[in-house]
């Protein structure tokens, strides 16, 4: 079932590489049918996947290098769960804003299939091999993307991405590599298995630094400050729908990454990492939302807001305790679809006027009024206004992480004001006022296609902001799992360990 | 009178058929009318194939012979596999290219034949004379066929000093061996590591001191910074049929005997050489990977990235041991897909009086040749070391030898230059697809050869990332033959 959904897509990138013609609208309407398959399966995984559980289900298991103790093993549980069904959700909606791509069509939606692929694969990988491979292969799609169809600075943007993920994850692979040849060392046999390394002690020493491999790697994805600089660029010159897969998918790689891997496997260095990985939290929470409020180009608002969003997942993360994990894991989904839905509003002004500079718009209410109600709902999701998802998210984490830090958390709950004062000042800029400039009175209001693309996320954000139950109650078992986990190995460690862990959270709280 | 040593014809018979094949080449030329000499190749390719086939049925076998200076073992089995593979895919090639560059003689089929006996030969032996024999049957082949574009200035000044340079190479090498005879009495290698084993100090002495000379001159001919400078003159001067040739086969080559000596008969000694490894494969990592950032023309450009995978095969040697040994095996045979695929998009590239070498001409081709656009991601992204592709997992492999074997170090500073070499591969990539510009394309379709090629590259180097597993398998057993 799960190699299904993966590799679906895959099939459905070469099917279109071999179709004959340059029939363009064909091949749009091909990609975006095709898009609904995997999420169409994945809606069936849904139905089979049992929501007490907290462990992998619908595992597979194959051979692959046995040599190496290589297995292709994937799994799924509460953790991966949405992140699959977010990842098959948002791709139909990224196809449609491929129907303003006018070049190379084709190609486009081929990168866009072989980047999903990439995405799922490494959402449901539970061997760190396939896991690194999966990692791997979302690159690539992504940089072709922004790449060829970006903005001006695209070639810029586009290696500055790589080079920065590359620069993680080569470090990353490295530390695979010594975790599996210490296991052998230890136990006789090598393993990249995520479940026989979580239960695998290493010494301290060694799980600082691979917990810091694993840990750059991932931050970088997240972006967490001060390792943030490559996404508002990548996010600025992406056409549409890759900024929409970068924020709404990618950048949950990084945090997933921090909860599937980093933590349950170093739980000693995570410890004592954890503090500090709050405090950079913080900070990337107040200043994303500070570079915001002086931004004059909307993408790049909206890749800010980003920053400070994620800086919110990665403080619940730190927490280490249900209410702040859960909390983060669901403002991973509302980050994904309300800032995708922000980069589809502005990739639909963008589309009419070429330009992202707030200064530019003004008055649009006038003339687009449908456009300005989906773009309150969009972004007042985003601000976090109770009745929509977004507060779900921000209202767990704070509550999470008060009871860990709670001088940070307060800072952090600055972070939810400027929030609302930076999104609502962009709104009042764009929307209302005198619609003053000549260019924009000529604008028409959304397209069929283009409210298509929107109808399903804002019914999204009203169910998830009104009725979270069915996506924490299936989150909780699996997150218990695992901080019951982490939990028992820091208490199983020396005691020296463990007090220079409580010694430095309490430094880090009392800040 | 001495006693012949007792023959068994089959531990040459591959070598037999290699040579059989380069003499029928040479003779049928002579009744051979116009230019065209593409059914050289073909009988070039024919007589490769049955070697492959008589290797393939002689797997599992092992002979020595001729006093056991040269033998059937799945080592040599496994280099002579991969010669007659690198060997097929240059004449293949070659029968697309010599039709642009004017270079129609049948002389050139022949040699390339020579040039990879010689590295079957090179292999195969067991006997440090027999290796140098190899070796000088396939450099002289090479210098010949470097220079073989008579009418090419570049060609003649890449001919020159890669023999001026391979010569001296030479003298180290046979400096060394004169020393490791000096020190066991024997140039056998198993008669080396008895030696090895257990030296008295003067022997310990000059098998230092030979161990030294061999690694210059194995430094010179896998192209090992500081031993590296010939390389991207000689690859950028000579045919680009033939620095391919260069760069997978001879580099291979030479790899297969630095292998058998020094993780076989010098392998007693191996904590007095593996720190001078692991300095070199950092110099060559480093210096091969750093200059490359900075060329402008493809050939020197892969000419650089040859330098720094020799950097990233000397950490497998570093690493030492099965895995190891067979990690460096197995990258060889990676290495040999992508970078034979790689050369190939340069020559497709290429047209009559235009080779088109600059990275600027390939601004935009991605786009105007699809099949090269693709074939040039797969070899990048596989040279850069990203999975799918094989080139990920023959580093995988190098890595995990070196983190295994205790070289945490020399793992990352191989991962910190893959991080670099990201950097111009991803570059080509860059001007193929999102650049204006460039030059205009010659169609595929009229040059069948060169598509095959390509075909063939790009489907082994993705069956080897993704499924790997059987020849690692095999490249471990090749190993452990050398006992």
């Amino acid at each position: 079932m799960l190699s299904l959904i993966v590799f679906s897509p895959l099939l459905g990138a070469l099917l279109l590489m071999m179709m004959r013609g340059d029939n363009v609208v064909a091949l749009r309407r091909f990609a975006f049918i095709y898009s609904l398959v995997p999420f169409i399966l994945s809606l069936m995984m849904l139905s089979i996947f049992k929501a007490d559980e907290p462990g992998m289900q619908l595992t597979e298991t194959a051979a692959w290098i046995p040599s190496l103790s290589i297995f292709y093993r994937v799994g799924i549980d509460g953790i991966s769960l949405f992140l699959v069904l977010l990842t098959t959700f948002l791709m139909p909606i990224v196809v449609l804003t491929g129907w303003d791509v006018h070049k190379r069509e084709r190609e486009y939606m081929v990168f866009l299939m072989l980047l999903e692929t990439g995405m799922l694969g490494a959402l449901v990988a539970t061997d760190l091999f396939l896991f690194y491979v999966f990692w791997e292969i979302m690159l690539f799609p992504m940089y072709f993307l922004i790449g060829i169809w970006g903005g001006q600075r695209r070639v810029y943007a586009a290696v500055k991405l790589v080079l920065y993920t590359m620069a993680g994850s080569l470090l990353m692979l490295v530390a695979i590599l010594y975790i599996g040849a210490a296991h052998q060392q230890q136990t006789g046999q090598l393993s990249f298995n995520l479940a026989q390394l979580t239960n695998f002690n290493l010494p301290i020493e060694a799980q600082r630094w691979l917990f810091a491999a694993f840990a750059l790697a991932f931050a970088i994805k997240v972006p967490m400050f001060p390792l943030h600089t490559w996404l508002p660029d990548a996010h600025t010159e992406a056409p549409t729908g890759g900024s929409v897969i970068l924020a709404g998918v990618l950048l949950k790689m990084g945090t997933y990454g921090f909860l599937r891997f980093a933590i349950p496997l170093f739980p000693l260095a995570a410890a004592e990492a954890m503090p500090i990985i709050a405090v950079l939290a913080v900070i990337g929470i107040v200043y994303g939302a500070l570079v915001c409020m002086v931004q004059p180009d909307l993408k790049r608002l909206v890749a800010y807001s980003s920053v400070s969003h994620l800086g919110f997942v990665m403080l619940g993360l730190a927490a280490l305790n249900v209410e702040g994990v859960q909390g983060s894991l669901y403002q991973m989904l509302n980050h994904g679809l309300s800032t995708g839905g922000l980069f589809l509003c502005v990739g639909v002004i963008y589309e009419r006027r070429h330009t992202r500079l707030i200064k530019e718009f003004g008055g649009l209410w006038k003339q687009m009024p449908v456009y300005s109600s989906i773009f309150l709902v969009v972004m007042m999701s985003s601000v976090g206004l109770p009745g929509l998802n977004g507060f779900v998210g921000e209202f767990l984490i704070l509550l999470g992480a008060f009871g860990r830090y709670p001088v940070l958390a307060s800072i952090a709950s600055s972070g939810v004001l400027l929030g609302a004062v930076y999104l609502l000042w962009m709104y009042q800029r764009v929307i209302f006022g005198p619609l003053e400039n000549p260019e924009n009175q000529k604008l028409k209001d959304l397209s069929p296609r283009e409210l298509l693309m929107f109808v399903p996320l804002i019914v999204l954000f009203f169910v998830m902001g009104m009725y979270p139950k069915p996506f924490l109650g299936r989150m909780e078992p699996a997150v218990r799992a695992t901080l019951e986990r982490y939990e028992k190995r820091v208490a199983q460690s020396a005691p020296g360990a463990v007090k220079l862990t409580t010694s430095a959270q309490s430094k880090a709280g009392t800040k | 009178m001495i006693a012949a040593p007792e023959i068994s014809w089959i531990a040459i018979l591959p070598l037999l058929i290699i040579t059989g094949t380069a003499l029928v080449t040479m003779i049928a030329d002579l009744w051979m009318d116009g230019p065209d000499r593409d059914a050289l190749g073909w009988l070039g390719i024919i007589g490769l194939a049955i070697t492959a086939i008589t290797a393939v049925s002689l797997w599992g076998t092992s002979i020595s012979s001729f006093a056991g200076v040269i033998g059937v073992d799945r080592f040599g089995l496994f280099f002579t596999l991969l010669f007659c593979l690198v060997g097929s895919l240059t004449l293949l090639m070659s029968m697309n290219y010599l039709e642009v560059t004017d270079i129609r003689t049948g002389d050139y089929y022949t040699l390339v034949l020579f040039c990879t006996m010689g590295m079957a030969v090179m292999a195969s032996a067991t006997d440090l004379i027999v290796i140098f024999v190899g070796l000088e049957i396939m450099s002289i082949a090479a210098y010949a066929l470097a220079g073989i574009w008579r009418s090419q200035l570049r060609a003649n000044e890449a001919a020159l000093k890669y023999f001026l340079l391979g010569a001296f190479a030479t003298g180290f090498l046979l400096f060394g061996i004169a020393l490791l005879y000096g020190a066991a009495g024997s140039t056998g290698l198993n008669a080396i590591a008895k030696v090895a084993a257990k030296p008295t100090a003067e022997q310990h002495a000059l098998l230092l001191a030979g161990t030294g000379l061999l690694l210059i001159g194995f430094g010179f001919k896998v192209a090992a910074v500081p031993f590296h400078g010939w390389a991207p003159d000689v690859y950028e001067g000579a045919p680009t049929t033939v620095s391919a040739l260069m760069a997978v086969g001879i580099k291979s080559a030479a790899f297969a005997a630095f292998a058998r000596v020094f993780l076989h008969g010098l392998q007693p000694l191996e904590a007095d050489w593996s720190g001078a490894l692991w300095i070199l494969a950092v110099a060559t990592m480093t210096v091969g990977n750093v200059t490359a950032l900075l060329q402008r023309n493809i050939k020197r450009m892969l000419a650089y990235s040859s330098i720094a995978h020799a950097g990233y095969l000397l950490v497998g040697m570093v690493a030492g041991g099965e895995l190891g040994g067979s990690s460096v095996l197995f990258y060889l045979l990676t290495y040999a897909l992508m970078t034979m695929g790689a050369f190939c998009v340069v020559i497709a590239l290429g047209r009559q009086g235009h080779p088109n070498e600059n990275l600027d001409d390939y601004a935009g081709a991605g786009f105007r040749s699809p099949l090269l656009g693709m074939a040039m991601i797969v070899f990048m992204l596989s040279l850069a070391g990203i999975p799918p592709f094989g080139g990920f997992i023959g580093k995988f492999y190098v890595f995990s030898a070196a983190v295994k074997s205790g070289y945490v170090g020399l793992a990352i500073i191989g991962v910190i230059n893959s991080l670099i070499s990201v950097y111009y591969y991803v570059g080509v990539l860059v001007r193929m697809y999102m650049s204006d510009g460039g030059v205009e394309v010659p169609t595929m379709s009229g040059r069948p050869y060169l598509m095959a090629t390509l075909v063939l590259t790009i489907i082994g180097t993705i069956a080897l990332g993704i499924m790997p597993s059987s020849l690692f398998e095999i490249a471990r057993q090749s190993f452990q033959s050398l006992g």
